[in-house]
């Protein structure tokens, strides 16, 4: 039988889509011209001038601080509830399971509001804090997905044979559980970083004024800078991003 | 170990993840229901006492159109996506295994760029001078004074680019698991290329279609950013009007109220796909799909 062509020709359509537009940023990075569109030659300057920039390295390391708060702290809490949600069954667990699944469903703009009106309500100020709660709050479901999903692959009856050696619950989760977690933990934990660095609206929601990161800053660039300074960032954040998958590949397949 | 010691030991593994979501998922999302009885106070805050001023400002405001123009959008752009994600997923999904990992990796990376950036790419490509444009003009499609950018065209394609691959992933993992062999079987009965696929494939990887129809559908309704960056005033959606209410005129109890309106209109296509009568029969007695 004659295969049809329509799924090829849409899957390198799709991946021209995907593409054209990163391209088209990155080359207009090294454009010379003050206002980018028509090309008016090759030039490194705009990346020169955004090493000058104070307000963006001070965002990156508000990003950075928020993303490593964000990260440990939901790490822990996602870890014990997937945990929780393999090892038991029961009205507590299915709870459990609606109550960390139901984040993941719920819209930025949603969750954005809903943690303003919490933290004004209760009169906290609003700052590098409540951010990191924030963080911490849409970061645990996807830790908590993640480590249950590496946990169907494990093995329950080295549980038992931890007891029948006289192991209490915490010396078996401590040493053998969570080093057989241990991938899934950081696949959880890159991820949960990932996100947390990327997230622009329900931080822009709960930053108030004054601490800004990356991605708020990259926002007011946008909407009042001038673009040759964003299209030499974005060039510079898309160089990075490609790098640390590049990384993470061979990063899993050395320890295949 | 004890049948009491398990139950202790259950809740102690439980009890922080329940307890920090209870507090920072739980209420604040009640609270937008709450707060929209709410009176705003002078300086921007949420006032003490109740009242119905902030609802009849909701309807006196005349969301409708931009309600409307919300889900329509949504509507346009998911079925798009689903539609450019299909043949897609049927591709990878027949290429060798090592193959089609690589093809879903490359679909995959440009994603870890941030959010922001991936909005702005389209800034610069729908651009007055910018590439495609120009092209445009060049084969006479458009003239040069029209904008590409900063209507709901824009919005709609940048949507399609964003959610495509929360389109496609789930799709895949469908066909992934689709027996080929029926929709051969299915040629060989007589059935057309386009009879098969309607016939055998699409109903073969339905919860595929579903999960890929909620992914990209419920977040679009939701969206703030994409219009904001590359729609106009023509554009604007209902996240759009939420953060006006907080950052502009800081109106946070109509701002609340506008929120808890999204959460219902979210909750519809969920709602209506549990009860939907496929769904009723799938339950009843599809063991065999």
């Amino acid at each position: 039988m004659r295969r049809s062509r329509l799924p090829l020709l849409a899957g390198i359509g799709v991946l021209l889509f995907l593409y054209l537009p990163m391209v088209a940023l990155v080359a207009q990075s090294f454009n010379a011209s003050r206002f980018g569109g028509r090309w008016m030659g090759f030039s490194l300057k705009w990346y020169a001038r955004l090493f000058e920039n104070r307000p963006i390295w001070d965002a990156l390391w508000n990003s950075l601080f928020v993303a490593l708060v964000g990260t440990g702290v939901s790490v822990v809490l996602g870890t014990l509830s997937g945990w929780a949600m393999h090892r038991y069954r029961g009205g507590l667990q299915r709870v459990h399971h609606s109550l960390v699944y139901a984040p993941l469903v719920v819209p930025d703009v949603l969750m954005g509001i809903s943690l303003l009106l919490l933290f004004v309500n209760s009169g906290v100020p609003l700052g590098l804090g409540t951010i990191s709660l924030a963080h911490i709050t849409f970061c645990i479901s996807y830790v908590a997905f993640v480590v249950l999903g590496r946990l169907q692959e494990f093995d329950d009856s080295v549980l038992d044979a931890a007891r029948d050696l006289g192991a209490g619950w915490w010396t078996t989760f401590w040493r053998v559980v969570l080093p057989m977690l241990a991938p899934g933990i950081a696949s959880g934990a890159v991820l949960a970083f990932t996100l947390s660095i990327d997230d622009f609206v329900i931080t822009f929601f709960v930053a108030g004024p004054g601490s800004t990161t990356l991605p708020v800053h990259v926002y007011s660039m946008i909407r009042h800078g001038t673009p040759t300074l964003i299209n030499a960032l974005s060039g510079l954040l898309m160089a990075v991003t490609f790098g640390l998958v590049l990384l993470g590949q061979r990063f899993i397949r050395q320890s295949r | 170990m004890t049948r009491a010691n398990r139950r202790r030991a259950e809740w102690l593994m439980t009890a922080p993840s329940v307890l920090w979501l209870s507090m920072f998922f739980v209420i604040p999302t009640a609270m937008v229901f709450v707060m929209a009885f709410r009176v705003p106070d002078p300086y921007g805050g949420l006032g003490k006492e109740w009242g119905l001023q902030t609802i009849e400002a909701l309807w006196r405001g005349s969301y409708g159109p931009v309600l409307w123009r919300t889900v329509w959008m949504s509507v346009l752009a998911t079925m798009a996506c689903l539609a450019m994600a299909l043949p897609v997923a049927y591709w990878i999904a027949r290429l060798p295994k090592s193959a089609g990992r690589w093809v879903l990796a490359i679909i995959v990376v440009p994603f870890w760029t941030n959010f922001l950036i991936r909005i702005y790419a389209w800034k610069t490509v729908l651009h007055i001078e910018g590439p495609l444009k120009q092209a445009l003009v060049t084969l006479g499609v458009v003239d040069p004074s029209t904008s590409l950018l900063f209507n709901s065209g824009a919005v709609i394609v940048v949507l399609i680019y964003n959610y495509l691959p929360f389109a496609i992933l789930p799709l895949y993992a469908a066909a992934e698991r689709f027996d080929f062999g029926l929709v051969e079987a299915a040629r060989d009965l007589g059935a057309g290329r386009w009879r098969a696929m309607a016939s055998v494939f699409l109903p073969g990887i339905s919860q595929g279609l579903l999960t890929a129809f909620l992914v990209t559908f419920i977040p679009m309704l939701g969206s703030y950013a994409i219009p904001d960056i590359v729609g106009g005033t023509s554009a604007e959606m209902i996240g759009n009007k939420i953060a006006q209410r907080v950052f502009s005129d800081r109106n946070l109890p109509l701002a609340s109220a506008l929120a808890a309106v999204l959460a219902l209109l979210m909750l519809l296509p969920a709602m209506g796909l549990l009860w939907s009568p496929r769904s009723a029969s799938r339950r009843g007695g599809g063991r065999g799909a």
